[in-house]
């Protein structure tokens, strides 16, 4: 087992959970630009379309052989986005893979000195709340779990990483939690703008913070320079009304009263007729918009899209 | 485009044609920050709040005629204006912010803290965004003293608003929260009493229904002679202080700000007893 002390520089590996993802590929093909090192990625999924030069091990995260990756010692970085967030698999499924994979994760990295992790985790774990101050700092509780039990594995996973920052002083831990990622990925709200007919709640138009998809792939660049560490939000370009962001896409919209939205989501979505939970409608309700300025000043990280451009970004594939 | 478009074209142009172009002008002067869609980071939009700016001049200058005194007393840059509370509807910060928008030059947009209960509201939770107010958080706060912005405050809160009759002008219990933040950010502190508004709606308060509800306060009104939503037209007579400055740690004790609070509220008591004794009618 060469463990730490086997000389840092041998240490080339950059390890991406999720790396088939829409997100995954986009900072494979930034590392690749960017050309240092090994890229190694792990993922339940398919990865068509690979580089030749990037590694593939198509495991469960909770498995031995993910843990397998990390045991020459040579990685040099985690890069965790392989956090499921897809509401339609079943809770437990869910929670198990996001709470037990990413403890055997960080457990890895403990074990074999990784010298940098990060975790991307989300702006949605401080919850949308009518009592929300209109930007929330790194310090806010997160209670997204407040309203919405199934986006308590989401917390947990942001928990389990901060303690680790706390326990494992010699990693460079960093936890980041952007707002709302808007281009091709397949997230809630990329996939909610995408609607051809976007369902609003009537006499209510929060105030609303996107990122672009390649913005948020800088910021995991910032974080991997070494020395940086500590929990950031992300933010992007600003701040607009929803209903600003519809117009601008040219949406059609279907104001529905919010006393008849809450009984008409949970019909659909017991008829799986939709793949929004029902507490996501909070996010078109209330305000839920954090503070960026810890990212800006620490990690340096300036969003380079401007707000039309990351709004149209949902349009690109 | 849709109808709400349209609509909302139509509305624009109408408040165009009701407002001064120099008025207009002055307010596209307004020093508050702005993104290249015209908002500022807690939802203002100057061309949303020409709308409130003009409903807010009908019940400024034709409702309640409003009589400022001492307007020129607001310094610029951070304040936080203290006033009384009362009326059952908050008709009162309508007259403040119309003092500053109309009687202040250049004209300034008053962000009141708003209860937390209005987000959950239809409609008033983004329109009251829109034309300028900010649910009351005292981070928000903070936020905008630091982006020197003019912070309306009612210390009164909830209790303040719904007083039955038989306290009018009797100044409820004063929160310290407005102290703390005036020492942390070094912001001055404005006094405001607003004479008239205390009697535009006399009511008596059915605490039950309240709590049964959730709200803060269910005031029942005799009906007012014209709608049943609108106060009776009572003067409306504002007296402006002059600026308090406070030192010391934020920190402190309740019992050090107390102190603090309550010379802020004695202020305003005397500003009351003087505007009433000055006053001639309650309804010119």
């Amino acid at each position: 087992m060469a463990r730490r002390g086997n000389g840092e520089s041998k240490r080339d590996k950059i390890v991406l959970t999720g790396i088939a993802g829409r997100l995954g590929r986009l900072v494979v093909r930034r590392l690749h630009r960017e050309g240092d090192g090994r890229v190694v990625g792990i993922d339940r999924r398919e990865f068509p379309g690979r580089p030749r030069d990037v590694e593939h091990y198509q495991v469960d995260l909770r498995s031995k052989k993910a843990r397998d990756v990390f045991r020459a010692g040579d990685v040099r970085a985690l890069i965790h986005m392989g956090v499921m967030h897809d509401p339609r698999q079943g809770e437990a499924e869910h929670h198990s893979w996001n709470v037990q994979g990413t403890a055997r994760l960080l457990d890895a990295c403990a074990s074999y000195g990784v010298p940098k992790v990060i975790v991307l985790s989300s702006a949605n774990v401080y919850g949308p709340r009518p009592d929300n101050p209109q930007f929330l700092t790194e310090d806010a509780p997160l209670m997204a779990g407040q309203h919405f039990p199934a986006i308590r594995d989401l917390i947990e996973v942001d928990m389990l990483a901060s303690s680790f920052f706390w326990k494992q002083q010699e990693c460079e831990t960093v936890i980041l939690r952007p707002v709302h990622i808007l281009g091709g990925v397949r997230n809630a709200p990329s996939n909610y703008l995408r609607l051809p007919y976007v369902p609003t709640l009537l006499g209510f138009d929060p105030m609303v913070q996107v990122i672009h998809e390649d913005d948020v792939v800088d910021a995991i660049c910032c974080a991997l320079k070494p020395g940086t560490r500590g929990i950031f939000n992300v933010v992007g370009p600003g701040e607009v009304p929803l209903s600003t962001i519809l117009q601008e896409l040219g949406r059609k919209t279907i104001p529905v009263p919010h006393p008849l939205a809450m009984p008409l989501l949970t019909a659909l979505w017991r008829g799986k007729l939709t793949s929004f939970p029902v507490p996501e409608l909070d996010h078109i309700r209330y305000v839920c918009m954090v503070d960026g300025t810890r990212a800006r000043e620490t990690l340096g990280f300036r969003p380079k899209h401007s707000l039309k451009e990351t709004i149209r970004a949902v349009n690109a594939r | 485009m849709g109808a709400t478009d349209w609509i909302k074209s139509r509305v624009q142009a109408w408040v165009d044609s009701k407002l001064e172009p120099q008025f207009r002008a002055k307010l596209r002067a307004l020093p508050t920050r702005q993104n290249e869609y015209g908002f500022d980071p807690f939802g203002f939009n100057r061309d949303e709040a020409k709308i409130g700016a003009l409903m807010a001049r009908f019940f400024y200058k034709v409702y309640f005629r409003v009589e400022t005194h001492g307007i020129e007393r607001v310094p610029p840059g951070r304040v936080l204006l203290i006033s009384n509370h009362s009326g059952q509807l908050p008709f009162d910060g309508i007259g403040i912010g119309g003092a500053l928008l109309f009687d202040h030059d250049p004209p300034r947009i008053v962000r009141a803290m708003v209860e937390k209960y209005v987000q959950t509201l239809p409609f008033a939770s983004y329109i009251f965004a829109r034309w300028g107010q900010i649910t009351g958080t005292p981070e928000n706060c903070r936020r905008l003293l630091e982006d020197e912005e003019a912070i309306l405050v009612f210390p009164e809160g909830a209790k303040g608003i719904s007083k039955p009759f038989t306290q009018r002008y009797q100044l409820q219990e004063f929160g310290l929260g407005f102290m703390r933040l005036a020492l942390e950010t070094k912001t001055p502190i404005v006094p405001i009493a607003v004479i008239g508004a205390e009697e535009q709606a006399p009511a008596v308060n059915v605490k039950s229904i309240a709590k049964l509800i959730g709200a803060p306060a269910f005031p029942v009104l005799p009906l007012p002679p014209f709608f049943p939503i609108l106060p009776y037209p009572v003067k409306y007579r504002i007296y402006f202080g002059e600026p308090l400055s406070f030192d010391g740690d934020a920190d402190d004790e309740d019992e050090v700000l107390e102190e603090k609070v309550r010379h802020v509220r004695n202020e305003i008591q005397s500003m009351i007893r003087i505007g009433l004794k000055e006053r001639r009618h309650i309804f010119w």
